[in-house]
């Protein structure tokens, strides 16, 4: 049954071990789209989607709720059909295949733990269905009971157990059959916030031991951002940018992943000419001037946004100097190691700017007093849109 | 709130626009579909059929084409000119049976509110089993329900007795093959159909709106007329349908209480197959009936569809 | 006691005492009949002393005996048939989305219950003597599946419905096929409402007289029309007898349904 997937039932093969990394692409997925019904009230959930996701990698699909995070997610496992576009498994084009023919498994935003079944039938199961053999499949589940330290409760039912242990049934379930990828939807959201802290380390290093490609799905920018090899952000059924947690953070490539990613100051800008090293000079409406590193190539008289980063700016006292600009402190929000204050610029805008406690110099100031802001190197990037 | 119902027609939200059905679906769905079709639909369209035959000498049909059944109702041929004479034979029959009915329905309301009422005031743990008991009967068989049912109000059965021995009467009181007894037997087969919708929808009944009543000088049977009554309406509607519906089509409660002389329109249906032997008459009535039970259901869900609505 | 708390203002006198009435009037009849049928006379007034004779003479009585027979076969044969339609039909119903037609095939499974059951007697009847299938156990085996669908359906579909589409999900993610994940998924997780629904059906089937009584034909004979056929001759506390084990019977199944209903809805929440 498994074999009509090439590789699968020899791949199968028993204990964690970590394969050669190679650079070879997992998962492939080209220009999908899908839409869910027809006429007026047809929703399109992707709008043409293109990714690669490298063997041995935690890639995350992050992005706000409804922009089709699930819908990803359950179109490589196999539960919905593709409107239009492709998706490729090491290779293969596997849309031909029903789920229970793809080696890729999922763990369940709310478990799914059959409820009739014990802790170790329900680790079982694929092993089961799969065909191993009875020896095989007794040593393997207490292998995963191990692995997420469960193994004192095998024979609960699902109902027995607490969030977090149902938690570690459903990773140690979908990773018993050792499949190719792991998918996991929101599959933190239910737990409280130590217990979903601790997981992650936990759930980063398991895929670190087990070599398995996972595609973690999350709204959490947190998570996404402590976890991943590489982050999808994404909104509305599109891509918005594909990097490294560094790069969406400090290289965001439009305004919706800078706003969306942390707390970002966006102003309007004009381009007004080109400085050394590819950045770019640009003046705000106020005639604040700026120099940037640039998303994409402007050109001179170009409309654009800047995004800079509250911690990148320094609160200073007045000061003549040519990059300080001159503000007014508004309020101070005390948030212990840092203090936040928001501030305006001469013709109203207002700025947030954060600053560590431990230089006191925010809480040096008092709201309705004058002060200077300063941008640390590189704080301010152009985009485009 | 009438999208919910699938009631837009042209409103914001569109209903999900409804996929012919898959062939997998189909084929789990068929067996279950074909049996009612072929063991019920069939038969229904054969009754209606039968309706608008000539009736056979030893039973049967003639497949010639007649109205006669129908005109049955109305009319009574003269023997010898062959005219068409008014008479009200069997026109009584349904009218009895339309009283009866109504007797039955209004009884129920008149025990089921109040019991609905008392158990949808119980503490919650309590309720459970107060409505267990008020649900096992319908469970029980109608039949030996009703065969107890008669043992006990016979002119020789234990009240009877009991009522002579305590010198209350004389003479055992006829209740049994009485209307009086047939009312008691329908009473105590759809009881429970009158008592179950109402204490739904008193249960959900905001217990608030009483004290606020009170507050505005509202004694306790004011507010049951003008507050916990109306709110209450769409259950005790239902109640009302359930106990009435299968009261007038009902069999056994006259059968057996009304010993045969009083009938009623589901008697009247059967002995046109059993004794007298006219099919297409029974035919007739049975479609008459089907359809008087069809036309009160449709108003219902109007007048559901209506309130929903509002 | 307070005379103004919530519980007190909420109440009405006199209406506890319609309460047990109806009770009473529910219970009653059914309760005196069942005394009697352990009284070893056959008077109506005076007490015998208890026994189980007319049990015995029930039980030995060789009409009761077919009669009983006969109507164990067609309830469990109905009931079977009638569930696993039911089954089949609740997938095709609930699971996916809704299609062309559903509120067709839903009004369609709850015909027989529209119908008034002395028409679909009547209207079985002719049916059965048109097409020519003779009157016996088959045409009463035949009428029961149809009226018995409905009564299975009900539970069987709220407990489809209250399982929610990712434990399938999850099935087809874990490699199972489509008829194993119905076979060690869905049929576990739906047992409940199978089994609630097999015993409504049974008991239907078992309880079923009008409809019984004109397809039966003269040779086959269920427990009910054997009952009436007693009945009509006279009283016996012979017929007290077998009513009080049809009522035990009726009884003790739908406890027992009413209990699997009650355990299934705990665990759904799981
Ligand atoms: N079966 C469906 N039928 C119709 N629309 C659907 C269906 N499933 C998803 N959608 C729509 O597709 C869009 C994307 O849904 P999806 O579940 O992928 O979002 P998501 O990113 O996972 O959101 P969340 O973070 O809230 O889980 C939404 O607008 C949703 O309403
Ligand atoms: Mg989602």
């Amino acid at each position: 049954m498994a074999g009509a997937v090439p590789g699968l039932s020899n791949s199968v093969a028993l204990g964690i071990m970590k394969p050669p990394s190679t650079d070879q692409v997992a998962v492939s997925i080209k220009s999908v789209v899908k839409t869910f019904g027809e006429g007026p009230g047809a929703v399109t959930a992707l709008d043409d989607v293109s990714l690669d996701i490298a063997d041995n990698e935690f890639f995350t699909l992050l992005g706000p709720s409804g922009c089709g995070k699930t819908t990803l997610l359950r179109i490589i496992a196999g539960f919905e059909d593709l409107t239009n576009g492709a998706v490729f498994l090491y290779g293969d084009e596997i849309e031909q295949l029903p789920p229970n023919k793809r080696p890729v498994n999922t763990v369940f935003q709310h478990y799914a733990l059959f409820p009739h079944m014990g802790v170790s039938e329900n680790v079982a199961f694929g092993l089961r269905r799969l065909k191993h053999d009875e020896a095989a499949i007794r040593s393997r589940v207490s292998e995963m009971l191990e692995l997420v330290q469960l193994d004192q409760l095998a024979d609960r039912l699902p109902a027995q157990l607490s969030g977090g242990q149902q938690q570690r049934v459903a990773l140690a379930r979908a990773l018993a059959p050792n499949p190719k990828v792991l998918l996991l939807d929101e599959p933190l959201s239910a737990l409280d916030l130590k217990l979903r802290q601790a997981m992650r380390v936990e759930l980063k290093q398991l895929q670190e031991d087990t070599g398995i490609t996972f595609i973690f799905v999350t709204h959490d920018q947190e998570e996404a951002l402590t976890m991943s090899d590489r982050i999808a952000v994404m909104s509305a059924g599109q891509v918005q940018q594909i990097g490294s947690a560094d790069d969406i953070y400090e290289r965001p490539v439009n305004r919706f992943v800078a706003d969306f990613i942390g707390d970002t100051n966006l102003l309007e800008v004009k381009v007004t000419g080109t400085a050394a090293k590819g950045a770019v000079t640009c003046e705000t409406g106020q005639g604040i001037k700026l120099t940037c590193l640039p998303a994409g190539a402007p050109k001179k008289g170009d409309r654009a946004h800047v995004s800079i980063r509250p911690e990148k700016i320094t609160l200073t006292q007045p000061s003549r100097a040519k990059d300080a600009i001159p503000c007014t402190v508004g309020r101070l929000i005390y948030l212990g190691t840092d203090t936040q204050c928001l501030v305006n610029l001469d013709d109203g805008t207002e700025i947030m700017v954060r600053n560590q406690n431990a230089h006191g110099s925010a809480l040096q100031f008092g709201t309705g007093d004058k002060a200077a802001l300063k941008l640390d190197d590189g704080a301010a990037r152009l985009l485009m849109d | 709130m009438a999208g919910s119902l699938g009631l837009t027609t042209n409103g914001a939200v569109q209903p999900k626009a409804a996929a012919p059905i898959s062939r997998d679906r189909l084929l789990l769905l068929s067996p279950a579909l074909i049996a009612i079709l072929v063991f019920l639909v069939t038969p229904l369209i054969f009754i209606i059929t039968y309706s608008f035959l000539t009736p056979g000498t030893y039973g049967g049909v003639e497949w010639v084409f007649s109205t006669d059944a129908y005109v049955q109702f109305l009319f009574e041929r003269d023997l010898f000119t062959e005219d068409l004479v008014f008479s009200n034979a069997y026109l009584s029959i349904y009218s009895r049976s339309a009283l009866q009915a109504i007797v039955a329905t209004v009884i129920c309301l008149i025990i089921g509110f109040p019991t609905a009422y008392f158990i949808a005031t119980r503490p919650v743990s309590q309720r459970t089993a107060w409505v267990f008991l008020i649900t096992v009967p319908y469970w029980i068989n109608l039949l030996i329900r009703t065969v107890s049912m008669l043992f006990i109000i016979r002119d020789e059965g234990p009240i009877n007795h009991a009522l002579i021995a305590l010198g209350v009467t004389s003479e055992p009181i006829r209740m049994a093959y009485t209307d009086f007894g047939i009312a008691l037997g329908l009473v105590y087969s759809y009881l429970p159909f009158m008592v179950l919708p109402i204490y739904a929808s008193i249960e959900r009944f905001d217990f608030r709106l009483m004290e606020a009543a009170y507050d505005l000088y509202s004694d306790r049977w004011t507010i049951l007329r003008k507050i916990v009554l109306p709110i209450t309406k769409p259950g005790i509607i239902a109640g009302s349908l359930l106990v009435f519906i299968p009261s007038l089509g009902s069999f056994i409660a006259p059968d057996l209480l009304g010993g045969g002389k009083n009938l009623m329109i589901g008697n009247l249906i059967a002995l046109q197959f059993q004794g007298s032997r006219n099919w297409p008459f029974g035919s007739a009535s049975a479609v008459i009936l089907m359809t008087i039970v069809l036309i009160v259901l449709i108003i219902f869900a109007r007048r559901r569809a209506q309130a929903a609505g509002h | 006691m307070a005379r103004n708390s919530p519980r007190t203002l909420r109440r009405y006198p006199g209406f506890r005492w319609v309460a047990g009435g109806c009770l009473l009037l529910l219970y009653g009849p059914m309760i005196v009949i069942t005394i009697y049928s352990f009284n070893s006379i056959r008077s109506i007034t005076t007490w015998g002393g208890f026994s189980f004779d007319w049990y015995l003479k029930a039980f030995n009585n060789p009409n009761i005996q077919s009669a009983t027979a006969n109507s164990l076969i067609i309830a469990i044969a109905a009931a079977t048939t009638a569930t696993a339609l039911a089954v089949a039909a609740s997938l095709a119903m609930i699971r996916g989305p809704r299609f062309k037609g559903s509120e067709f095939g839903f009004a369609l499974i709850n015909l027989p219950l529209m119908v008034p059951e002395i028409v679909t007697a009547v209207a079985s009847l002719i049916f059965f003597l048109a097409v020519g299938i003779n009157l016996g156990l088959t045409t009463i085996l035949l009428a029961h599946i149809v009226f018995c669908i409905p009564f299975a359906y009900m539970p069987i579909a709220a407990r489809l419905e209250g399982i929610e589409g990712f434990y399938e999900d999850a099935a087809r993610d874990l490699y199972a096929s489509r008829w194993e994940t119905f076979r060690y998924v869905l049929l576990p997780m739906m047992l409940p409402g199978i089994l609630s629904g097999y015993v409504l059906a049974f008991i239907i089937s078992l309880d079923d007289f009008i409809i019984t009584n004109l397809v039966a034909g003269p040779g086959a004979t269920t427990l009910p029309l054997a009952i009436y056929g007693m009945v009509r001759v006279g009283f016996t506390p012979e017929i007290n007898a077998i009513s009080t084990m049809m009522l035990g019977v009726s009884m003790i199944f739908v406890t027992v349904s009413y209990l699997i209903g009650r355990s299934g809805a705990k665990s759904k929440g799981s």
